[in-house]
Parts: structure tokens; sequence; C-alpha cells
């Protein structure tokens, strides 16, 4: 359980003058559940858009398996196994929930550039894509139009689209966000039962999900890395308190 | 897609594929009996109207230039006001070949028609396709605007204003006159050449390319983050969209046995839109639906209306943007299940 999926060394981003980013040295090995917290406009988004390739570092590089991924374009990292799901859903939401995760797996398995059978015969998409909807307890709603479902489905759709890449190293970017409170147990739920070996990131906001999940906490302000340990030890640190808990204004690093 | 009940499926050993949701997606790509209605109706005309087959022609080049742009527009979600670009450039192919005595084989010319057309979709694609939205869309106007702009200036050879008249093309398979007073030939080489490409068309929506392609019109962000191409796959849709388009101007331009710049018009453009719209996009038979719909209008309401028919289509569209977005065949698809509910109720 100690291979390392993804690295990141002296990782940079600058929009012009901001540093939205600076120099983060970061490990997510095989297993991991990490979680990433940090006040408004600390750099957790932009960080994960460098991971996924949306952006471009101004310094540093990312590493996949010990290769240097930081000249791949954000197709590529997919095909290598970096997965995401996004703070606001982005569903196809005039389709099926089964065709949601159908068009993943069927660019996940290489199908998606066939043009001359029907999308129809490839029952091993659509038999893996309603397995995966039945292990997230989405299969009732399989036939049902995304646009159709309470939120807190919609966000699990998100999620099954991307555990339907069969990433190696997943980034979930506030999984929770916006689900109302009486069903954030659902997304929860399928959290703990992602498959063990995915090495999974979780940017959240809500403390109580981040300590219920995470088995290392990672804190970010300023664009830098500000403090790391086991939940425990997060919660006990009385000046991430002061940042992230919202006592006390402009604690800063430097 | 259809929205009717599904049978109870049977239960399968595999209990996955038994699902009715799975069951729909195995089985839409499926003929149904109500399609062979618009090629019956084809046929029908006919033999019923022999006098309008020339009107009958027209109709189904229009249903061919509609089905190209619904490939580009309803189902990958390009948005393009420029379709008329490869109507002219396929239409000039065949017309310029013709009218200097090169190439006037009718059904090969169509394949030179579609070569060209193609790659001037696939040319302008590489760097349309980079933009999207009001940017996209002056593009693909400024396209077909340079080609109009193009084809007027070089006169020797396009005849510039006045086009090139009185084009000679072969018969079909060396046989079948093309008749410029019964338009029999037309007519019936024209269906052949649309149920050829539709179901080509059809094939490629059915397929896991074509579901791509709805997945890049439902969501771009996502398709990136799934790891999809999806610039080539667009430059892909819009090069056979346009091939397509190219061969209805080739057909254009062979039954009408003359090309002008009105092959590259704006108006032509608009009005392939306007007939896509007023059909339902990203449907497959609202092509056929909107250009039946179209033509019966303008020929009704230029009665009526001479001077002022087009207000009449103009108050048309206003109704279906503001309650029927889909077009006539969403509208049925509303009322189908509306009545599909009551019965299941009653």
């Amino acid at each position: 359980m100690t291979e390392t999926r993804l690295e990141t060394r002296a990782l940079s981003r600058s929009f012009g003058a901001l540093k939205a980013v600076q120099e983060i040295d970061f490990k997510l090995d095989a297993g991991a559940r990490h979680a990433l917290i940090g006040p408004n406009g600390a750099g957790k988004t932009t960080f994960i858009n460098l991971l996924t390739g949306v952006l471009r570092p101004t310094n540093g590089s990312v590493l996949l398996a010990g290769r240097d991924i930081t000249a791949t374009t954000q197709a590529e990292r997919v095909k290598l196994g970096i997965a995401r799901t996004f703070q606001i859903n982005r569903l196809f939401r005039g389709l099926s929930v089964l065709e949601n995760v159908c068009i993943a797996v069927a660019e996940r398995v290489g199908a998606a550039p066939s043009m001359f059978y029907p999308a129809g015969r490839r029952t091993d998409i659509i038999g893996e894509s309603m397995e995966l909807l039945e292990t997230l307890k989405l299969a009732d709603f399989a036939r049902h139009r995304v646009s159709e479902l309470p939120y807190g489905r919609q966000r699990l759709v998100e999620l099954a689209i991307t555990i339907g890449l069969k990433p190696a190293v997943l980034l979930l970017d506030e999984p929770a966000a916006g689900v109302p409170s009486a069903e954030t147990h659902i997304i929860l739920d399928a959290i703990e039962r992602l498959p063990e070996d995915i090495a999974v990131l979780i940017i959240e906001h809500d403390m109580d999900v981040v300590f219920r999940f995470a088995e290392r906490v990672i804190v970010m302000v300023g664009g830098a890395v500000f403090a790391e340990g086991t939940p425990r030890e997060i919660e006990a640190n009385l000046q991430v308190r002061a940042v992230y808990l919202g006592q006390g204004h402009g604690a800063r690093r430097d | 897609m259809s929205s009717s009940a599904f049978p109870t499926p049977a239960p399968a050993a595999d209990t996955q594929l038994g699902h009715p949701a799975a069951h729909l997606l195995m089985t839409r790509h499926r003929f149904r009996w109500w399609e062979a209605l618009p090629w019956i109706a084809a046929i029908g005309f006919y033999f019923a109207f022999p006098d309008y087959l020339g009107f009958g022609t027209e109709l189904l080049i229009a249903i061919l230039f509609a089905l190209s742009l619904d490939l580009a527009l309803g189902y990958a979600g390009i948005i393009t006001l420029g379709h008329a670009a490869f109507f002219g450039t396929g239409a000039y192919a065949v017309g310029m070949l013709a009218f200097y005595g090169i190439w006037t084989e009718p059904m090969t010319g169509l394949v030179i028609a579609a070569v060209a057309a193609g790659v001037v979709g696939l040319l302008s694609g590489l760097v349309l396709l980079r933009t999207n939205g009001l940017t996209l869309l002056m593009l693909t106007l400024c396209t077909m605007a340079l080609l109009q702009e193009g084809a007027n200036m070089a006169h020797d050879y396009t005849g510039g204003f006045d086009g090139l008249p009185s084009l000679s093309i072969a018969p079909v398979f060396g046989v079948f006159e093309f008749n410029p007073l019964y338009a029999d030939t037309q007519y019936l080489y024209t269906l052949a050449v649309l149920m050829i490409c539709f179901l080509f068309v059809r094939t490629l929506v059915y397929s896991p390319f074509g579901q791509s392609l709805t997945g890049i019109r439902e969501n771009l962000l996502r398709m990136h983050a799934i790891g999809s191409p999806v610039r080539r796959r667009l430059v892909v849709c819009y090069t056979i969209s346009a091939a397509i388009a190219g061969i209805a101007g080739g057909l254009w331009a062979q039954t009408n046995a003359f090309v002008n710049l009105s092959a590259f018009d704006l108006d032509r453009a608009a009005t392939v839109l306007i007939i896509l719209i007023l059909g339902g996009y990203g449907r497959l038979y609202g092509a056929f639906i909107g250009a039946i719909a179209y033509m019966a209008l303008e020929h009704f309401l230029a009665r009526l209306y001479p001077t002022a028919w087009q207000l009449g289509l103009g108050l048309l569209l206003v109704l279906i943007a503001l309650f029927a977005r889909n077009g006539i065949l969403g509208l049925g698809d509303v009322l189908w299940r509306r009545y599909g509910v009551r019965h299941a109720a009653s």
C-alpha cells in the first residue's frame, strides 16, 4: 500500500502577480484517503486543475506512478488514470442516468470512435454501467433523465461517471456541495464504498465529512501548504482553527 | 428516441441487461414500423402528383440538407449559420465539372461533391471548432461569405453572378435522362440518394461515436474530463456533415441543370436552420417534418399573402420558440406522452 500514485514537486502556478499555488510538494499513495481543506481562494481548485491538466503549472512537475506527466493534456491524463468530479455538476442532463455512465465507460474502453455499429450492441458497456449504478444504489433511477433527479442523486451520478473511468487516482471536488443535509449520507456512503485501491483526494468544506473520511488532512492557505497531519492533529492545531475554522483574521504564514 | 412503454423484459440470466433502462439502450437503434412511413409517402407522392415532381425533388434536397445540419447542430451541438458553404461547394464542384464537360456522370459527380465539401469542412473545421458560441457562429458565416465572394470573383470559371447555365448531366446508369420538363428521373434519383445518406446518418447517430457527439452537445467540459478527444470528434462530425451538405448541393445543381451564387446564400443557410428548428433538431426525422412543413407553409402562405408570406412564417417561429422548443416532433412527443398517460390511467 505504499506505492506512490500521484506526486507533485514544487508545483506552482501564478496568474500575473497572484501566486495561486506555491511550491507544493504532495504525495498520494495507492489506497490513500486524503482531504484538502482551506479557506476560499486558498488555491485548492487551482491545485486540482494543475493535477488534472486543465491548467499548466508555471513551475514544478506532476508525476503519476513515477512518470512525469506535466506536459500531458487533460484527456491523456484521464487515460492514464486521473479522474475527477466537479464542484458543480457537469452531467449530460438531457440523457438517462444509465447513458451518462455508458458514455464514460465507452470512452474508457475505446469504443467511442466507432461509427458503424449501434452502441446498443455493446452489452459489455451497458452491463458494466448498470452494475456500477447498482453498487451506487442508483439502479432505480437508471431510466430517469438526469435533470429529473434530486440534486443529491445528481451528485451521485457525477461520482458514477468518474468511477466508470476506473481511475487510479480520484479527485473529488466538494462532492457533497449543494446537497441537502438529509441527503449527504448518500454521497458519504458511496465514497466510503469506493474500491480500496484507488487513491482519493477530497476537497471539502464540511469538517464532519473530512473527519469522517480522511486519514490525512492537508490545509492550504494562500496557495501554500499551511499544515498537514491526521484529522486529530489538524483539529488540535490552534493555528489551523484560527485560519480555517473562522476564529480571528489574517493569520498568515509569512 | 421512443417514449413508448417497454415490454416487460424477460428474466435474463444477466439481470443488469434485463433492466428497462438497459433494454432501452440496447434496442433503440432498431427500425420501427413507422420509420417506413416517410418512404412510403415519398413513393406515393411520385404516383399521386406526377406534375409536382420538380417541387418534390426540391423538397427531398431540402430534407437531405437539413439532415446534414442535424448531424452537426442537432447531435454535436455545433452552432452554425453557414452550412450553405458546403451546399455551395458541392453545387459548384458538380456544376463546374459538368459545364466544362470534364465530368458529367451524376453518381460519381456526387462523390466528388461530397469530397470537395468534406475537404472544405475539414479545413474550416480545424480552425473554427477551436471556438464556440457566437464566435463560432460568426466564423461559419464568414466562411460562407468568403466562398460566395470567391465564386463571384472567379467569374472566368464560375460564371460569377450569372452562374453556370444549361449544365449537361449524363443519364443515370447511362439510361435515365434528366428531362427538365418531366422530373421523374430527378425525383427518384434524389430519393435514392436521400435514402442512402439517411441510412448512413442513422447508423452514425446510434453508434458509440454518435453517442459521444450527444455527450459533447450535452456537456462539453464533462467530455473533456472523461478523456474524450473532443475537438477531433467535432472535426470528424463537421467534415461528414459538410460532405452530406455537399451531396445535397450536388443534387441541386444536377437536378436544376444550373448553379449560381444563391447556392452560397445566407438565405439558404437560414432556411435550412429554420427547417430543422421547425421540425425538431437532434432527432433524425425533424429534417423530414420541418422541410415538409416549411415548404407547405411557403406554398400556402405565399398564395394567401404573396407580398408578406414571411410574416406568417415569422409568427409561427415565434410560437415554436415560445411553446415548442423541440419543434413539431417535440410537440408530438409531449402530446403522445399525455395521451399515453391518460390511457394508462383509464
